[in-house]
């Protein structure tokens, strides 16, 4: 066998192999963004029933909450950043690191100083690669978030918020993470979490029938108090949302990503195997011209 | 009789709806009792149980901390971050 065509042969195995491996890949994926959009689906009770309850307390009462209140002055400002802690994932990660220092960029123009939560392997590995700091990172457990971390990650996030600018904490907190829109697209969204803007009900209550008119409710202790429980609670159910949303955009977007490599592995193959046969029959043609001309060069000899 | 439409929802599922006749929970403040028509409210809730009695006189019994009670026109909502049945 010619060296060449062994070479072709050599090439259509390996793009065969790694042809299984992306499929199988794709498969797996392809059933968990299910079990992940299911998730999302099932977090939605509590989120509504949290949002509508902290508008309800936000338009019948004026309590002013440290954590609703615009800062005079903001100086420092904190970026947490949801990747995966996987690759193979198409520009998944890659899209959210660059919402990120675009965001960077703007704040730092504004002349604030920012620090970075970061959610997820590749984030990390994307700071530590460049030598950045960043104030704590959570690792492991992206592709299945649960409460737990999202509890953690909301305490902490809390707690930089509620320190002072001068020990080393934030004025305001932004959220960078990818959306699950549908298995086709994914889209990053960048959020202000901290300081809230609450949107008040009474501001237009006829005009957008979207928001509903909330009772006087009666509140137990009292608004402050209510208001005080609740908004801890809304943030984590925030971060929670974010880690779901970005996990069943994860799996989607592999998903694409080992389709559209099989689909390469498939072309590769293709070619490979076209070359491979040209390889052959020419080495056939030779073989044979080889024949003839040896046969040739007998009989005239004689 | 008017009944209360109850649902009991953790951070990552809906653990529990039906209709019911009264919910108690305990709230920072004390057990409190809620029956149809009772006015709207907002409470947090101390950890405890939620008991839930349903028409036909059965009772549900929940595991809720960390979150609050809603009430409005009938409808009660019970938010807690680590809910379950037991």
């Amino acid at each position: 066998m010619g060296a060449q065509l062994r070479v072709y042969r050599q090439k259509i195995k390996s793009a065969q192999t790694t042809k299984k491996i992306t499929r199988a890949m794709e498969l797996i994926s392809a059933s968990r963004i299910q079990k992940a959009q299911a998730r999302v689906a099932a977090s939605e009770p509590y989120s509504t029933a949290i949002t509508r309850a902290v508008s309800a307390v936000a338009s019948y009462s004026n309590v002013a909450h440290v954590l609703t209140t615009e800062p005079e002055r903001i100086d420092r400002a904190a970026i947490v950043i949801f990747t995966s802690d996987r690759g193979l994932a198409g520009a998944f990660n890659s899209q959210v690191l660059r919402e990120a220092e675009e965001l960077t960029e703007l704040l730092k123009s504004q002349g604030k100083a920012v620090e970075y939560f970061l959610v997820g392997r590749k984030s990390v590995g994307y700071f530590n690669f460049r030598h950045r700091a960043f104030e704590r990172s959570w690792i492991g457990g992206t592709d299945n978030p649960d409460f737990d971390t999202a509890k953690e990650i909301a305490d902490a996030v809390l707690e930089a918020f509620l320190r002072d600018a001068a020990d080393g904490g934030v004025d305001e907190i932004h959220i960078v993470y990818n959306r699950f829109v549908s298995r086709i697209t994914q889209v990053p969204v960048v959020t202000r979490l901290l300081p809230l803007e609450v949107v008040e009900s009474d501001e237009a209550p006829e005009a957008s029938t979207k928001h509903e008119v909330f009772p006087l409710y009666e509140f137990e202790p009292d608004a402050e108090t209510v208001l005080d429980g609740l908004l801890p609670v809304y943030i984590e159910s925030r971060i929670y949302n974010a880690m779901l949303q970005s996990s069943a955009a994860k799996h989607a977007a592999t998903q694409k990503a080992m389709k559209s490599a099989s689909d390469n592995a498939d072309k590769l193959i293709t070619d490979y195997t076209r070359l491979a046969n040209n390889a052959r029959q020419s080495e056939i043609t030779q073989q044979i011209s080889e024949i003839v001309g040896g046969a040739d060069a007998l009989s005239s000899a004689k | 009789m008017a009944s209360l439409n109850v649902s009991v929802v953790s951070a990552d599922q809906q653990v529990w709806s039906g209709e019911a006749t009264m919910v108690v929970a305990r709230t920072v403040e004390g057990e409190i009792g809620i029956l149809p028509g009772h006015e709207p409210m907002l409470a947090i809730l101390a950890g405890g149980e939620v008991r839930v009695t349903l028409p036909g006189g059965e009772k549900i019994t929940a595991n809720a901390d960390d979150g609050f009670l809603s009430v409005q026109a009938n409808a009660v909502q019970v938010v807690a971050s680590r809910a379950e049945l037991v």
